[in-house]
């Protein structure tokens, strides 16, 4: 059958990589992607094992990537659109002389750059300092030019200035930021009592703040005071509010001079500045070049490094001893790696293999490509398969879509889910493969499950008769209306009448591809409908447990456990098709039997059913085949003796394998008997489960009504020039609900009913689900990461 | 007064699926997906056949007939036949 129905072969092999060509042989492994390696020193901490300095120094070179590439996010103009690009062909593990060599350059470029940044800093902040003096000189030059002299001594102010030391006018200038302006007003009024004159002005340009680095509009302040005391007061508030205040001469002509003075050192910095920034450019320019390659070489190295400290060495400490899953069929790739590094590593003495006897249970390995990836990851989100169990993804490629399809039956529908996932298909780009959109790698992985569904929903679309829930008349209707002989006068006089198919002419023949149209025009719709999709659900749900049921077979005869053929397999087969497979009988005979001539007498299936579990017998239910009332007996004690037969069987076997190891007789036919138990009233309720299946289609189909009844309709039955607006938008309306109810909601509703039927009264009946994954020790999932 | 018989879509169908499920797998080239691609062929023709099936079956032997408005009667009386 190949790689899908059955894990691969997995086989343990230990090999012997020479010291000097250890590391070369590991990466060419690693670039294959083939093996996957056990820790052979677990009994050691991880800071005493050999290779421990290497892992260090690349986890160090590693921090200076991840600085170089902070500086990088933070500084670079014009800024890096999306993350660093993948260097292709990606560069191979790195030989210790060119290892040595990035980590100089790398080190080099992380220093230089700090320099620069730093440098950098601090002339932004000096020139932040300058153009904030600048602004003050300029702003408060109206304030002060157009001061009124000071007032004439008069006495009274004469007597009040003589307990001052002096009263010559001084000024603080500063300014400070724009939201603490109020506040510092308010307190500057309070603290000096009118003995101040304080002047606000907005800065005209935005310079920034050094914390946070947001410019704002800064607020020139003027204080202009009287005494000694009164300027104690006011330095302090402002040295409280965080303010950079100047030396303010007091007359024109220095404050000229100053000005000039600041001009000149602005232009200079100014220059310095983007000379310093041009350099940090190009910098960072080198790094944005260079630092793919090195990420990719040093994450290679790390992980070759950290592979080596799983081996353990040998005696002679000459060669290192590692053990590795292997599939069995790549052994001469395996081979050939090793012959590879070694001829890389220029050593004489080659590497080789031996192969081991497994302990336990070998990983499980399945080879899949784009298209049975989804359908395989469904399967192991349940769990991995044991090491060569059947696998369920196999037959899940096509039993999944279609019990989805019939839980969500519509031709539109499915033909516009089809198409979405056509489209997704041809969007093969790379960049849609890497894509860091969680939701969209999730829809883009599942494009060929999508399109089954759709295609599948399309089938069982047509045939449920529903597109956007109008019926298809493909072929003529089987049921007719003339043979009813109704006049106008009965068509007036009731609201509703009933087709009669035992009169002769009405209904000719079933219809041929699906559902007669004529019931979806019909009121009592549902009565048919519910009836045919229940049992369709029955019929479907006790055919795919049989098939679980007998896959478990494959699973015994690959194990060799024949008494667990006969004990398990055939008592489950009986118990289920005695029950549950007579239903299935009853249901097709009733439909083939009895016609509308016989719709009075027909039977109740459901009451015949209960009483063959209650051996009674109702007089007035027709029995559907002659000696039906005798078989029941049958059944009913065929089903239970078998069922306890085989629990009895099964304990007495297990005790005569086991009677060497000690164990308690007891406590395995408990285990039998729970398992018996378990199975048969599992499958009556898996068997209802699938009823599901009913349910979720008329919950669709009801929607898709409610949504053309409400919204469709009445748009499409205004009439007039206004209608085609009216159409347009309502249209419109229609198809976003349509998208995002019917085909988003509903669709993931069906998937996740389809994948708990699957789940459960599936894969239960055979799969356990116990195994544990090969994970080959491989550079791409690693670069991936990256 | 179209007559549908039970006999011919009977045929039909069961030829086409057949040949999906039974002489289709024949003709699928060698190649690693092999068995998976005979499994999905056999497995769709099975599923598909028994659907059309039992939609087929349940309408074969009607025991009750649609209930209709008298409206949709009059519409029908003159439009579709």
């Amino acid at each position: 059958m190949g790689a899908l129905f059955r894990s691969e072969e997995v086989c343990l092999v230990q090999l012997f990589l020479q010291s000097g060509s250890a590391y070369n042989c590991v990466s060419e492994l690693g670039e294959l992607g083939l093996v996957e390696f056990r820790d052979l020193n677990t009994q050691v901490n991880s800071f005493q094992r050999k290779f421990i300095s290497e892992v260090r120094r690349c986890e160090e070179m590693e921090t200076t990537f991840a600085f170089l590439e902070q500086e990088i996010g933070r500084s670079l103009w014009p800024p890096l659109i999306g993350p660093l690009p993948v260097p292709s062909p990606a560069p191979f593990a790195p030989q210790p002389r060119e290892l040595m060599a990035i980590e100089e350059e790398s080190e080099r470029l992380a220093w230089e750059l700090r320099e620069v940044s730093r440098n950098r800093d601090s002339l932004r902040s000096q020139l932040t300092l300058l153009s904030q003096y600048r602004g003050v000189l300029i702003q408060t030059h109206p304030l002060t030019a157009s001061q009124a002299p000071p007032p004439p001594q008069s006495l009274e102010t004469a007597a009040l200035m003589d307990h001052r030391q002096d009263t010559r006018l001084c000024f603080v200038a500063g300014v400070v930021h724009p939201w603490k302006v109020p506040v510092f007003e308010r307190l500057l009024w309070r603290a000096c009592r009118g003995y101040i004159i304080v002047d606000f002005r907005e800065m005209e340009q935005r310079l920034e703040v050094p914390e946070t680095g947001e410019k704002v509009h800064w607020m020139v302040f003027l204080i202009s005071f009287w005494g000694d005391q009164i300027g104690q007061k006011v330095k302090k508030i402002c040295d409280c509010f965080h303010t950079h205040t100047f030396a303010y001469p007091e007359h024109t002509a220095e404050r000229e001079e100053i000005l000039i003075g600041l001009q000149n050192r602005i232009m200079d910095i100014t220059t310095v500045l983007s000379q310093t920034e041009g350099y940090l450019q190009q910098l960072l320019a080198r790094c944005v070049v260079a630092l793919p390659r090195w990420k990719v070489s040093v994450a290679k190295c790390k992980a070759v490094q950290t592979v080596l400290n799983l081996c353990s060495p040998s005696v002679t400490d000459k060669c290192l001893i590692a053990e590795a899953w292997c599939p069995a069929r790549k052994l001469l790739l395996l081979q050939s790696a090793l012959i590879e590094g070694t001829r890389k590593s220029g050593s004489m003495v080659d590497s080789f293999y031996n192969r081991l006897p497994s302990p336990g249970s070998p990983p499980t390995l399945f080879t899949t490509n784009s298209f049975t990836s989804a359908f395989q990851s469904l399967v192991e989100a349940y769990g991995v398969a044991a090491y060569r169990e059947i696998n369920p993804a196999v037959f899940t490629i096509v039993t999944f879509p279609f019990l989805f399809a019939v839980m969500f039956g519509d031709v539109g529908h499915g033909l516009l889910m089809a198409l979405a996932a056509l489209w997704m298909i041809r969007q093969d780009t790379p960049k849609n493969i890497r894509s860091s959109n969680e939701l969209w790698r999730l829809f883009y992985e599942g494009r060929f499950l999508i399109l089954l569904m759709g295609l599948f929903s399309i089938y069982t679309g047509a045939i449920y008769n529903e597109c956007f829930s109008k019926g298809l008349s493909l072929f003529p209707s089987g049921w007719h209306l003339q043979p009813m002989n109704w006049s106008d006068e009965t068509l007036r006089g009731n609201q509703f009448l009933t087709l009669d198919p035992s009169v002769s002419g009405v209904f000719l023949g079933p219809y041929p591809f699906g559902i007669d149209p004529m019931w979806h025009l019909a009121n009592n719709h549902l009565s048919f409908l519910n009836s045919y999709k229940m049992k369709m659900s029955v019929i479907t749900g006790v055919l795919h447990m049989t098939f679980g049921v007998c896959l478990s077979f494959f699973n015994y005869s690959h194990r060799g456990q024949w008494s667990s053929v006969f004990l398990v397999l055939l008592p489950e087969l009986l118990f289920l098709q005695s029950l549950f497979g007579y239903l299935l009988v009853l249901v097709v005979l009733k439909w083939l039997l009895f016609g509308p001539a016989a719709s009075d007498t027909a039977p109740s299936i459901l009451v015949h059913f209960i009483n063959m579990f209650l051996m009674a017998d109702s007089k007035d239910n027709t029995p559907l085949f002659s000696g039906q009332g005798q078989q029941h007996p049958l059944v009913t004690d065929t089903s239970s003796i078998n069922t306890l037969h085989g629990d009895l069987e099964r304990g007495e076997r297990e005790e005569d394998e086991e009677v060497i190891e000690k164990f308690d007789a007891a406590e395995v036919f408990m285990e039998q008997a729970i398992h018996t138990i378990e199975f048969c009233l599992g499958c009556i309720s898996n068997t209802a489960s699938y009823l599901r299946l009913w349910a979720l289609s008329l919950a669709h189909a009801q929607l898709s009504d409610v949504l053309w009844v409400m919204v469709m309709r009445i748009s499409l039955s205004w009439q007039g020039m206004l209608g085609s607006v009216v159409l347009a938008v309502v249209f419109s309306l229609f198809a976003l609900l349509t998208v995002s109810i019917l085909l988003v909601m509903e669709g993931l509703s069906a998937f996740l009913h389809a994948l708990r039927l699957h789940w459960v009264e599936f894969q239960h009946k055979f799969y356990s689900g116990t195994g544990y994954k090969l994970n080959p020790f491989s550079f791409s999932s690693i670069i991936d990461s990256l | 007064m179209v007559y549908h018989s039970f006999a011919l879509p009977l045929i039909c169908f069961t030829t086409l699926w057949g040949l999906v499920g039974g002489v289709a797998p024949f003709f699928v080239p060698k190649g690693p997906n092999r068995g998976v691609i005979i499994t999905s062929l056999i497995l769709t023709a099975v599923c598909c056949y028994l659907f059309w099936l039992i939609a087929i079956l349940a309408q074969v032997n009607p025991l009750f007939g649609p209930q209709l408005k008298n409206e949709t009667v009059w519409y029908l009386r003159y439009f579709w036949e």
